[in-house]
């Protein structure tokens, strides 16, 4: 069909505000790339706006010096890595049973899991029993008190679904047990979930702020990227990082903070474009609920 | 003999049981750790609940502990009467509804645009980028617009005042942050939340838009008559799910945009439950009012549902 000029400039008008949008969304990054590579004076002056004036990467050099910073920015890939391992194999083991339809208790279970998804207990009595458990102020705080996500179980066990029950069958009559057909067939055929569902639970460590803040607070050795973080952008001055030096010029602590901020987000956005297509399925399955 | 037949079906019974039994095993092992974990970091935190009904001692378990006055009830009246929870309430109520008013529509809209955009790369690229903010933490965001936003040296106000504008305290006085607060949340989650919808568009039916076209249908007719109704069990699955969060409440988002000089509207409840329980130690306190938000949630989740069923949708249940 041949369209009409009307709606060739709607379509203009369209992508007029989608090219808005992206705007919306780049400015701020570049704005803050370019503050943090930009020199002290330009900034008091307020000459940065998107380009770097009088380029130079000392805040970079300063930031990368600060052994406080670099070995929290190791420590949350320690436990970003360890966690999103813990929260896979956990999802899946969860998933994969409930995915046999005849499994004995399988409705008292499922019951049991999706209950907590409507109502918790609330933030103060899962403070108190990690206290009981003697785990505040422990590395494994970070990792094991929300290592499993019912949504994310859903969404896995939405995928498992999907995958044709003869397979299954042959296989069991070949003789394979449950987890042989679990780690034969299923897990190999999920690449697209295992991909969207690590992804989340991935970003989902690396961001944690809360957590570390209630569980974490007494433990500075142990404080993930974005603990440290808050407490630099909003000049926390007991934390004695060695960047605070720069914080006593107006322009430098500009410039500083700016990288802090580039060195906790450029590894999330150097990962999730390639898993686009991935994480789209994943959503849309969440979506359609167990 | 009647014993003896019954025995022998008890018997098979047994003994399909042990098949079943030798052959499933292993899925229960599987489903031993999660449900474990179910058990100690969501059930077991449900039996310290009763500390909200009684006197908080360290050294006793919240099963030894005394009964507080009132029957049990004195520290949801303590709540109730204390002016930072009711402050906390109000604000609470009032971000999530701002939130709901103008964030929920929004992706909708961003939905259909893309949806309406020809151009199959550009639709793409388009999509990466606005899916970006999503994978920021709050920390960073508050980093980005201290930056962008800062009176006399953000990105804003400078263009502002070059202008010839006033620099406006976006952060800094309690209107504007407010206003900030939700358009720095409609920024971070629309383009990740149009994603549900633009999956329910790619369901409709194309022949629809083909007999819209066929009966001289312009685009905001299409969109009108054919894109909106496609995408309605969509819009009110995920509304009813956001009525029920009414009174939910984020805890990095106000906190980490939160200042000295706006906390009369960005204290909310999970603020005050961490600033009262964590720092202040007053945990039955803080518990009682954890209880009063979930056994909200939970009422508004079945009052929408509820709701929605009646006006003839489907529901989340």
């Amino acid at each position: 069909m041949v369209k009409s000029n009307s709606s060739k400039i709607g379509d203009l008008i369209v992508a007029f505000l989608c090219f808005l949008l992206i705007l919306a969304c780049l400015l701020p990054m570049l704005n803050v790339l370019a503050r943090s590579l930009s020199s002290t004076e330009a900034l008091i002056r307020n000459e940065v706006l998107l380009w770097p004036k009088g380029l130079n990467f000392d805040s970079y050099k300063m930031v990368l010096e600060d052994p406080k910073y670099t070995w929290s920015l190791a420590w949350t890939a320690i436990i970003t890595v360890i966690g999103t391992c813990l929260s896979m194999v956990m999802t899946i083991i969860c998933a994969y049973p409930l995915t046999y339809d005849n499994l004995k208790g399988k409705r008292f279970i499922n019951a049991m899991i999706l209950f907590t998804m409507y109502f918790n207990a609330g933030t103060i009595p899962l403070y108190l029993l990690l206290k009981d458990l003697n785990l505040l102020n422990k590395p494994a705080v970070l990792v094991i008190p929300y290592c499993l996500s019912v949504f994310n179980m859903i969404i896995m066990r939405s995928f498992f679904y999907g995958i044709p029950e003869s397979l299954r069958e042959s296989a069991e009559i070949d003789g394979a047990g449950p987890i042989r057909i679990l780690i034969s067939i299923y897990l190999p055929l999920s690449t697209p979930v295992l991909a969207t569902l690590s992804l989340f639970y991935a970003v989902g460590r690396w961001n944690g702020f809360s957590d570390a803040l209630m569980f974490m607070n007494n433990k500075r050795e142990y404080w993930p990227i974005q603990l440290l973080l808050y407490n630099i952008l909003n000049n926390v001055t007991s934390i004695e990082v060695a960047t605070q030096e720069g914080f006593t010029k107006p322009g430098l602590a500009d410039s500083i903070k700016a990288a802090t901020v580039m060195f906790a987000t450029v590894p999330i956005l150097l990962v999730y474009p390639w898993l686009q297509k991935y994480f789209i399925t994943g959503v849309t399955l969440g979506s359609i609920k167990g | 003999m009647l014993t003896a037949q019954s025995n022998l079906i008890k018997m098979k019974k047994w003994e399909k049981n042990i098949t079943y039994l030798k052959r499933y095993w292993t899925l229960y092992l599987l489903l031993l750790f999660p449900v474990a974990y179910f058990i100690i970091f969501k059930y077991i935190p449900m039996t310290y609940i009763q500390i909200a009904f009684k006197k908080y001692s360290i050294v006793q378990s919240p099963w030894e502990m005394p009964l507080a006055d009132n029957h049990g009830f004195e520290f949801f009246i303590k709540a109730f009467s204390n002016r930072d929870f009711l402050l906390a309430l109000r604000n609470t109520i009032m971000l999530n509804f701002l939130d709901l008013i103008v964030g929920f529509p929004a992706p909708i809209i961003l939905a259909i645009l893309l949806n309406e955009l020809p151009y199959k790369k550009f639709k793409r690229f388009t999509q990466t980028v606005a899916y970006m903010p999503h994978f920021l933490s709050w920390i960073i965001i508050s980093g980005l617009a201290k930056q962008l936003f800062t009176p006399t040296t953000g990105l804003v106000n400078i263009v502002l005042n070059r202008l010839g504008f006033e620099p406006i305290p976006f952060l800094n006085d309690p209107v504007h942050w407010v206003w900030t607060y939700v358009f720095l949340g409609v920024w971070q989650s629309v383009g990740w939340n149009t994603i549900v919808y633009l999956a329910a568009i790619t369901g409709i039916n194309p022949e629809l838009y083909e007999a819209a076209e066929i009966d001289g249908a312009g685009r905001f007719r299409k969109i009108w008559h054919v894109t909106l109704p496609g995408l309605r069990p969509t819009i009110i699955t995920l509304l009813i799910l956001s009525l029920g969060r009414i009174l939910g409440s984020e805890f990095d988002r106000p906190y980490a945009l939160s200042n000295n000089l706006v906390t009369e509207v960005s204290n909310v409840i999970s603020t005050y439950v961490y600033a009262y329980g964590i720092k202040g130690l007053q945990f039955s306190l803080t518990t009682a009012v954890g209880i009063f938000q979930s056994v909200v949630c939970v009422i508004f989740l079945f009052a929408a549902n509820a709701l929605a069923k009646k006006f003839g949708e489907r529901g989340i249940w």
